[in-house]
């Protein structure tokens, strides 16, 4: 596939676009539908298309295995370390009301952790996904 | 009209044997469910499942036939017993279902117990319009916090089973093909 | 009375015959990646299950409207759509590793029949007993 030129041109120009609406749908999931989920594997839709039309190792030097692991991890330490820090702050765990930075508004901390809840799912879709597709793409073959 | 689609779409997964084919209407049946979901109103759940049962599931079918080859052999054994237990299996559903209150009615007990508080109260509690992303995040924040878990833990096993193989046939030569 | 009982439960009627399609191809068939595609098969229609029990006709999606929710708007139930939200990402995580499985077996033993796996299996072990 990697001499169709019509392949190579439309996923290039598609894979921003793809990643853009990734962010989009996460961003934006407190008002429409979407959120970490639907935003991680998005992702790595994008990255999954360029690696099916580049080659895997051209993929590979953007984003590199290690990388994605790290994510798959960081994002369970980032939604871990939300529910550490309101405990630190005196609420309970995982109580978002605890972030908000005028206590007369308790609820507003519920966006910014709901926000970072949603980030750390995010990442951790995200690198979980890519590094099982990495596996699975990277393997050699002995196919029949 | 779309579930009846989809019985038929199942149906075809039963008989094709080209697991090629297989894949690509199990994708076709990812995509139909995901049309249901949107005219039973989950939103969320018809993008979900639409980005990853047609999206990512497909690719990754497609990465493990790549390496497994796509040729199903026809069953040895007969096809009885195992349609007995099904039929059984379904006729006892069916009966089950009986019970069960209509399809639609919002006199159901299923909306009235904890689904009735989210929806009046979690505006003033959380403070945004989303339903589904506010119990997902907040009110159910533990649970979403050891789904994230369940699924970092499956890369985990993916990568010890593919990655450990991988050094081990290395270790022993690289031989073993075929 | 029947026409009535098949308008208002044919939703759950045609998931369970898709649930045990999927069942049959899980049980009946000796390949390991279609018995994958049947549990998928199997997983969704459980989730369309849930989704139709949280669905009210003439609901909209539980997306708030101006904010809060006016006595007149019908909200269908957000309640299964959170939980078979998650339900399908873990979906996909056992399906990778099932997956995972399926093709170091396929390494290991140079099939995915079941048949010709125990076949191999019962006539490795003997084998395995006199080169070790």
């Amino acid at each position: 596939m990697r001499e169709e030129i019509i392949v190579r041109v439309g996923a290039k120009v598609l894979a921003p676009f793809i990643i853009m609406f990734a962010l989009y749908v996460h961003f934006h999931g407190d008002y429409s539908p979407g959120g970490g989920f639907q935003a991680g594997v998005i992702l790595a839709a994008a990255f999954a298309l360029l690696a099916l039309v580049y080659g895997l190792e051209e993929v590979q030097r953007v984003l590199p295995p290690w990388f994605v692991r790290g994510c798959a991890a960081l994002g369970v330490v980032i939604f871990a370390g939300v529910g550490v820090v309101t405990m630190l702050l005196g609420h309970n765990y995982l109580a978002y009301n605890a972030l908000a930075p005028d206590p007369t508004h308790p609820e507003h901390g519920q966006h910014y952790g709901i926000l970072l809840v949603e980030l750390g799912v995010l990442v951790t879709v995200f690198g979980v996904m890519a590094t099982v597709f990495y596996l699975f793409a990277g393997r050699k073959g002995q196919a029949p | 009209m779309l579930l009846t689609l989809l019985a038929a779409t199942g149906f075809a997964l039963l008989r094709i044997r080209n697991l090629f084919a297989v894949v690509m209407l199990a994708g076709v049946y990812s995509l139909l469910s995901a049309g249901l979901f949107t005219v039973m109103d989950a939103v969320d759940v018809a993008f979900t499942e639409a980005a990853v049962g047609a999206g990512i599931s497909t690719v990754l079918f497609l990465g493990a036939l790549a390496l497994c080859g796509h040729h199903e052999s026809k069953p040895g054994h007969t096809p009885l017993l195992p349609l007995f237990v099904v039929c059984l299996t379904g006729a006892a559903l069916v009966y089950g279902t009986m019970d069960m209150p209509g399809f639609g009615e919002a006199s159901n007990p299923v909306h009235h117990h904890v689904a009735d508080h989210y929806l009046e109260e979690s505006y003033g509690e959380i403070g945004i319009p989303n339903v589904v992303t506010s119990v997902l995040a907040s009110y159910r924040g533990y649970d979403t916090m050891g789904e994230t878990t369940v699924v970092f833990a499956a890369a985990v096993g993916v990568m010890i089973l593919l990655v450990g193989g991988a050094r081990a046939r290395r270790a022993r030569g690289g031989g073993e093909e075929g | 009375m029947t026409l009535d009982l098949l308008l208002t439960h044919y939703n759950y009627w045609v998931v369970i015959f898709l649930m045990m399609v999927g069942f049959y191809i899980l049980i009946s068939r000796g390949n390991l990646i279609k018995k994958i595609v049947g549990l998928n098969v199997f997983q969704t229609s459980v989730f369309m299950l849930y989704i139709s029990l949280g669905k009210i006709t003439e609901g909209t999606p539980p997306i708030l409207v101006d904010g809060y929710g006016d006595a007149d708007v019908v909200y269908s139930n957000p309640l299964p759509h959170v939980l078979i939200l998650t339900a399908i990402v873990v979906g996909i995580a056992t399906t990778s590793v099932g997956l995972a499985l399926a093709v170091r077996i396929k390494e290991a033993y140079g099939t995915l029949e079941e048949d010709e796996i125990t076949g191999i299996e019962a006539g490795i072990e003997p084998a395995g007993e006199a080169g070790g």
